[in-house]
């Protein structure tokens, strides 16, 4: 079967709920939809406190090419404009809107009817991609138009479909593949319409053999588009280990997916694109797995954004006695929260309640050099050493041995046996190489 | 004598002869060729390679020293005047007359006033855990213990005190060489003027928070109210960005701001302590 030639390890599953089908959250009395929940330039309000919004009203514009609009997820009246605590315990700005009960704006399509015939053309598309807020959905949250327009002089010859969901405990995309399974394929018909290709590869971990056969069975009757088993690893879903393990090429450092020739997107994002193509509707709700070994009832939820997290938990169950940690995300690459009033955004895609006696870090020992997070790193870099550069503060030489390719996937701080936090002192010292990079290239720029 | 022994002894000797030739003339082509000088003043700074005076370690210092047109703006915060004073004659310059300065930390986050609303369980490093989130409390600004400022300080100046968590700067120690100043990701430590007798007042908060969501994540918060600023006769305090800043240069240390302070926020230190109102008003009576 196929997979990534290099490194990788292999986390329990844990995908508790990979058999609850998926339910529909009931709407909380009050939301606060942040207004930056894409990666690039936050969004604009437009609205005004006192202001009546329909759901799927847009209520914040998208601030140039790299940035994405956001669209209210309920009805109601707008409490305040001000700013929520985020995950990390920040302030970030975000719109308060007491609900009133649940009125959509009239451009959406809310039949149930799943049309699979394409009729847009590849500009609207792009459009309708734009204005419905479309983002990657795989977590990164890049604003999908970006990605679909193709820089000059290079060419997109296969799209790749990431069905793979490697973090363990989550399971909104396996869900979303068996139930959702034409709406996913129509929007990767869509894709490949907009990214002018005649070929799709969807990938799908092993662990998901329902999905593998059902996408397999339907995809029979859509043109160009291949279903692939593929090898249970983490960070199987990583795009560079993605590429390389269906079309066996390789990204160079430095360099995107399209520079060899493809681009990579979740099965979210392709389900979000069937609704906002043939449905008109924007993103503002999303499949989000709540899950942990002592909650009462896990489950699979589509939730709207900016519904608190709190609600989510009190649907599983309510909060178990021994909770000693709450990630937002998977457990290798999510985020622990500082408290569950947070709201679960476009990029949400689980929320873990741990158990106190899993949640606390192994004591801290000496580097044993016993290599183990080499032979693990899926990307060939050297997490002993990016770590021992950034703890003494070398940061020349950690930009040389390449510490800015990291993509944090955490298999380094995983495997090694004397519990060292090797993911914590890379990520300082990618912040500071890539703040250093910019400061070379804006100081080179004001030279000439 | 056995030829055998007689030849191995030339053509050894022979090797070695044509080796040292080789060696002199190669040594004389990459003679770095080095004012002495420089070897006199570097002898006279303290070696303790902190950076404090910008350069990279005391050679480096030294060179520049020797280099230099004048003294204006290069000071060695260890060595002090004392230092610069001997290298001056030295070098038939004169060295302008620099302040000591001590470093301060602009925060009293202890875990009495600052109650922990979280537990951090990652990499015990103020850079990383403040790259992550906010911190152990709900002060986003505030010290996070963890003593990366500990780490730099090559003087032996600063511990982290196991109570009020937060670390302590030694007086007696502290040269004022910036280490500190720059190893705090959230630009907490402050370097001043030493004043006369170690004394110190200085507004002991970060928080630029408004008063409300400053006071509930710490009793002794600025909340910006500005009875601090009306007080002082001497101009010396301003409020910006809902934070008061006490500027040293300015302040004649009346202790009139702290007195006046409603969260207890401005710290005063090395005073002797004041007549309670009390006892000054029973004098009176029985005189």
């Amino acid at each position: 079967m196929k997979t990534f030639p290099k490194g990788g390890i292999h986390p329990p599953e844990n995908k508790l709920t990979s058999g609850a089908a998926i339910k529909l959250l009931p709407i909380p009395e009050s939301v606060t939809i942040p207004v930056t929940q894409h990666i690039g330039a936050p969004a604009s309000v437009i609205v005004n406190k006192g202001d009546y919004v329909k759901t799927g009203q847009l209520i914040a514009a998208a601030q140039g090419f790299v940035s994405a609009n956001v669209h209210s997820s309920v009805s109601g009246k707008i409490n305040k404009i001000d700013t929520i605590v985020d995950s990390s315990g920040y302030k970030q700005p975000a719109v308060f809107i007491d609900v009133e009960g649940d009125e959509w704006i009239d451009s959406i399509d809310r039949s149930s009817e799943i049309i699979t015939s394409v009729t847009l053309s590849r500009e609207e598309i792009m459009k309708r991609c734009y204005d419905s807020g479309l983002v990657g959905m795989g977590g990164a949250t890049f604003p999908l138009h970006v990605k679909l327009k193709i820089p000059e002089g290079k060419k997109c010859d296969v799209l790749i479909i990431n069905g793979v969901e490697c973090e363990p405990y989550l399971t909104a995309d396996h869900r979303l593949m068996i139930e959702r399974g034409e709406e996913v394929l129509t929007g990767v018909t869509i894709l490949m319409k907009a990214l002018q290709v005649e070929k799709a590869m969807i990938g799908i971990e092993d662990n998901k053999v329902d999905a593998i056969a059902h996408l397999t069975k339907l995809a029979s009757d859509y043109k160009g588009i291949t279903v692939h088993p593929l090898q249970i690893k983490y960070p199987q879903g990583a795009e560079k280990q993605l590429i390389k393990a269906l079309i066996k090429r390789e990204v160079p450092m430095g360099h995107l997916p399209i520079d060899v020739g493809t681009v990579v997107q979740n099965v979210a994002t392709a389900f979000a694109v069937y609704e906002a193509v043939q449905k008109n509707k924007p993103l503002f709700e999303r499949v989000v797995t709540i899950t942990g070994k002592s909650l009462d009832r896990p489950g699979n939820f589509i939730v709207r954004t900016g519904t608190p997290v709190s609600k989510l938990i009190e649907a599983a169950g309510g909060m178990p006695e021994d909770t000693g940690k709450i990630l937002s995300g998977g457990p290798m690459m999510g985020k622990a929260v500082v408290n569950t009033s947070i709201p679960v955004v476009k990029g949400t895609s689980g929320i873990i309640l741990v158990p106190l006696k899993e949640s606390q870090r192994e004591e801290i020992k000496p580097c044993i050099r016993c290599g183990k997070c080499v032979s693990v790193c899926a990307l060939g870099l050297e997490p002993y050493l990016m770590m021992k550069l950034s703890e003494k503060g070398m940061f020349e030489k950690a930009e040389i041995e390449g510490i800015a390719n990291c993509m944090e996937c955490g298999s380094c701080a995983y495997i090694c046996p004397a519990g060292r936090p090797i993911l914590d002192y890379v990520r300082l010292g990618k912040a500071t190489v890539i703040k250093m990079a910019r400061e070379r290239r804006i100081k080179a720029q004001v030279i000439k | 004598m056995n030829s055998t022994i007689l030849i191995t002894i030339i053509s050894l000797s022979l090797l070695a002869l044509i080796s040292a030739v080789i060696l002199y003339f190669v040594a004389q082509k990459f003679k770095i060729v080095e004012d002495p000088i420089i070897d006199e003043v570097q002898a006279i700074l303290p070696a303790a390679n902190c950076g404090g005076c910008g350069f990279a370690g005391c050679r480096n210092f030294a060179e520049s020293l020797v280099r230099a047109e004048t003294f204006e703006g290069l000071n060695c915060p260890v060595g002090g005047s004392q230092v610069m004073n001997q290298i001056a004659e030295l070098l038939g310059k004169v060295a302008p007359a620099v302040d000591p300065k001590i470093a301060v930390l602009l925060c009293n986050g202890t875990p009495e006033n600052r109650p922990r609303t979280s537990i951090y369980n990652g990499a015990s490093d103020c850079r990383i855990s403040n790259s992550l989130y906010i911190g152990e409390t709900d002060c986003s600004y505030g010290c996070m213990g963890y003593g990366d400022c500990v780490k730099v300080c090559t003087f032996n100046a600063m511990y982290i005190d196991t109570t009020s968590k937060l670390p302590v700067i030694i007086d007696e120690k502290c040269v004022g060489c910036n280490a500190c100043v720059k190893a705090c990701p959230r630009n907490l430590i402050e370097l001043r003027k030493k004043a006369k007798k170690d004394r110190k007042i200085y507004v002991a908060c970060s928080n630029c928070d408004k008063g409300a969501p400053a006071r509930r994540a710490c009793k002794v918060a600025c909340i910006a109210c500005s009875k601090c600023v009306k007080v002082c006769e001497f101009n010396a305090i301003t409020i910006e960005n809902n934070l008061a800043y006490i500027d040293a240069s300015k302040c004649t240390f009346c202790r009139k701001c702290v007195a006046e302070c409603p969260t207890n926020s401005i710290v005063e230190l090395n005073f002797p302590p004041r007549k309670l109102k009390e006892e000054i008003k029973v004098e009176t009576v029985t005189n």
